[in-house]
C-alpha cells in the first residue's frame, strides 16, 4: 500500500499545481502511514525531478520515451494504471488540470477505482475514506466515499496549498510498456501563450463583463492584470459576443475557479456567475450599480464606473509597487 | 456516419441549491430540469456533423422515466433517435459502464458528450466510456472538424492550446466553442413526439464511490465599501488586511 502523484510536466517545467498535488499526496501518505511516491512522464531533468523531493516524494519514477514526449491520454493513463499496480500504490493523485481531467477517469477504470475529481480537502480518517469535492459549480460540495479498494483523486487548483516537507528523491527509470493501439492521438501542435497567466491556476483573477461595454475597452483590464500579474477572465455574455474568448469565461458553464483574489469589473453577479467564482478566497466587485447582486458576496466594493475607476485603481497600484 | 451523444438531465442553471434529510439528499422539489448545457453543445456540432444525409445522430442518457422530457428536448434540437438506459445514475463509473454496454456492439463512429456536468462537476464519462471501450478519448475539446476518417481536434491546455489528430472512433467531451446550441424550432418539437425513444435496462456493476453528505459554502461577511476616489485605500486593505497582492 502506498500512494502515487502524477507530476504533469510543461516543456521540461514542473508547475506550482504539481507541487501542490505532491503536497496532499504527501498529507495522505501520512494520513495512511505510508510512501509517496511520483511518476513522470516526458523529457524532464534531473534536477527538475530532484525538485519533488522537496514536497515529501521519497521515490521518482520517470518515464522517458520518444512515444510518450507529448501528451496522450490512452498511453499516458496505462503507464500510470501500470506503474500503480506494479508498485502496490492503492491511492493515486494528480492535478484536475486540462490534462488531468482526461487522464483521472481511465486510470480510475483500469484500476476499478472510485474517483474523486474536483477535491478540495484531504481525505476523512475516521474509517471512511471520504472526499469533499465541489459540485454544483461551486454552489455546494458533494462529500463523496470511495468505496473501492483503489481510489484516484483529483486535486483543484490552489486548493490545498504547497506545503514543504523535504526529502531526498530516489529518481528510478520506469521501462512503460507502450501498446501501439494507445498512440490513437496524434499531437499536430501546440500553442501557449507564454505571456499569460493560465486562468485555472491563478492566485489572482481580474475579470469584466457587459459593463465593459465593448472588447476595444479591455485594454485597462489588461493592465491591471498585468500590473498584478492576474489572469484575465470574463462573464458569459461577454464570451457569447466574442469580446474575449470562451476560454476566459468564468461561471457555472464556463470555468469555476477559486483564485486568492478574483476582482469583478462590471459584472452584475448573476446566479449562474456567482456559481463559478464564489469558492475565490477575496472577491472585489466594482460595479456602478450598488444593488448589483454581486455586492452581497463581496469583501471589498467600489460602487462606481469602471472607465473612471479602473484607470484611477491602476495609478494607484502602479504607486503601491513603487 | 453514426454518432452517440451522451446527455445529462441536470437542474436549471438558476437553480438555488438545497438539501433534504440532514443534508443527504438533494432537494428536487420544485427544481426545472434541462439537458446539461456542455451536452446541448456536444449534440448541435453532432448534428451539425450529420447534415444532409450524412449520418444518424442517436443521443444516450442514464436515468429513471421522470427524465424523458429532457430526452425529448434533445430530440427536439435534432437528434434521430434516442436511449434511455433505466437505472437511477449513482456515479460517472455507473453512467459510464452503461453507456459503454450499450455501445458496444453498435458501431458508432464518435461519441460525444459534454465537457462536464453542471450538477456534480465531473469530467469522467468521456474518458471512462473511452477506457471501457478501449479506444481513444479527448477531454475538454474546442473544436473538432472532420476530413475522412480522421478528426481534427483543438484541446483546452493550460495558458493555451493543443491541435491533435486522432483515426477511428474515438470520445471526446465537448466546450463551449465547438458549436453554437441549436434552438429546437417548432417542427423538430413536433416530429420529437414521435421519435423512437428505447428504454433498456442496466446491467449490474460494482459500487466503487458514493455521496455520503453534501455541503453549502459558508456565508461570507458583509461588503467593506470604498468610496470610488479612494482606490488606494482599496490597494491598501487588499495588501495590508486581506494580504492577497
Amino acid at each position: 500500500m502506498s500512494v502515487l502523484v502524477y507530476v504533469e510536466q510543461a516543456e521540461g517545467k514542473f508547475k506550482k499545481s504539481v507541487f501542490e498535488a505532491v503536497s496532499y499526496a504527501k498529507a495522505i501518505a501520512d494520513q495512511q502511514s505510508t510512501n509517496l511516491m511520483a511518476i513522470s512522464i516526458g523529457d524532464v531533468a534531473e534536477s527538475e525531478l530532484k525538485e519533488l523531493g522537496k514536497y515529501g516524494a521519497a521515490k521518482v519514477l520517470n518515464v522517458s520515451t520518444d512515444q510518450l514526449k507529448t501528451f496522450v491520454n490512452q498511453a499516458y493513463a496505462s503507464v500510470i494504471a501500470a506503474a500503480a499496480e506494479k508498485e502496490g500504490a492503492d491511492i493515486v493523485v494528480l492535478s484536475n488540470s486540462f490534462s488531468g481531467k482526461g487522464l483521472a477517469p481511465r486510470i480510475a477504470v483500469k484500476l476499478k477505482a472510485g474517483l474523486a475529481d474536483g477535491a478540495v480537502e484531504l481525505p476523512s480518517n475516521d474509517g471512511k475514506f471520504a472526499v469533499k469535492k465541489t459540485a454544483f459549480s461551486g454552489k455546494a460540495f458533494a462529500i463523496t466515499e470511495l468505496t473501492s479498494a483503489n481510489k484516484v483523486i483529483a486535486l483543484n487548483p490552489n486548493a490545498f496549498g504547497v506545503k514543504e516537507n523535504a526529502t531526498d528523491a530516489a529518481i528510478e527509470n520506469f521501462a512503460a510498456d507502450i501498446k501501439q493501439s494507445d498512440l490513437g492521438t496524434v499531437i499536430k501542435d501546440i500553442v501557449r501563450a507564454t505571456d499569460k497567466v493560465s486562468l485555472p491556476d491563478a492566485e489572482l483573477v481580474v475579470s469584466a463583463g457587459r459593463g465593459l461595454k465593448g472588447p476595444e475597452n479591455w485594454g485597462m483590464i489588461e493592465e491591471l492584470a498585468n500590473l498584478l500579474g492576474a489572469a484575465t477572465a470574463c462573464s458569459k455574455p461577454v464570451s457569447d459576443a466574442d469580446w474575449r474568448p470562451h476560454s476566459e469565461h468564468v461561471g457555472q458553464t464556463g470555468i469555476a475557479i477559486s483564485p486568492n483574489l478574483y476582482i469583478a469589473i462590471g459584472i452584475s453577479g448573476a446566479i449562474q456567475h456567482l456559481a463559478g467564482v464564489s469558492s475565490s478566497k477575496v472577491i472585489v466587485v466594482i460595479n456602478k450599480d450598488p444593488e448589483a447582486p454581486f455586492f452581497k458576496v463581496a469583501d471589498y466594493g467600489i460602487v462606481g464606473d469602471a472607465f473612471e475607476v479602473v484607470p484611477k485603481l491602476i495609478e494607484a497600484l502602479k504607486a503601491h509597487k513603487g | 456516419m453514426k454518432i452517440l451523444v451522451c446527455i445529462s438531465n441536470v437542474p436549471d442553471t438558476t437553480t438555488k441549491i438545497t438539501f433534504t434529510n440532514d443534508n443527504t439528499e438533494f432537494n428536487t422539489s420544485g427544481v426545472q430540469y434541462i439537458v446539461n448545457p456542455y451536452d446541448e453543445i456536444a449534440l448541435s456540432r453532432a448534428i451539425e456533423l450529420t447534415e444532409g444525409g450524412k449520418g444518424t445522430v442517436t443521443v444516450i442518457n442514464v436515468g429513471e422515466a421522470a427524465n424523458d422530457p429532457t430526452i425529448r428536448k434533445a430530440l427536439a434540437i435534432g437528434a434521430d433517435d434516442a436511449v434511455r438506459v433505466n437505472a437511477a445514475p449513482r456515479d460517472a463509473y455507473f453512467v459510464a459502464k452503461q453507456i459503454a454496454e450499450y455501445a458496444k456492439d453498435k458501431d458508432f463512429d464518435i461519441i460525444l458528450t459534454g465537457r462536464e456536468s453542471i450538477d456534480y462537476n465531473g469530467n469522467q464519462v468521456a474518458a471512462m466510456v473511452g477506457e471501457f471501450l478501449d479506444i481513444p478519448s479527448v477531454s475538454i475539446i474546442k473544436k473538432l472538424t472532420l476530413e475522412g476518417d480522421t478528426a481534427t481536434i483543438e484541446r483546452e491546455i493550460e495558458g493555451g492550446k493543443e491541435v491533435l489528430t486522432v483515426s477511428g472512433k474515438f470520445v471526446a467531451s465537448c466546450a463551449e466553442g465547438v458549436a453554437e446550441p441549436k434552438i429546437p424550432n417548432m417542427r423538430g418539437i413536433m416530429s420529437a413526439r414521435t421519435k423512437p425513444l428505447t428504454v433498456v435496462d442496466a446491467v449490474a456493476i460494482e459500487e466503487v464511490s458514493k455521496v455520503t453528505k453534501y455541503e453549502t459554502p459558508a456565508p461570507r461577511g458583509t461588503v467593506k465599501l470604498v468610496p470610488a476616489d479612494q482606490t488606494e485605500q482599496l490597494i491598501s486593505l487588499l495588501h495590508s488586511e486581506a494580504k492577497v497582492i
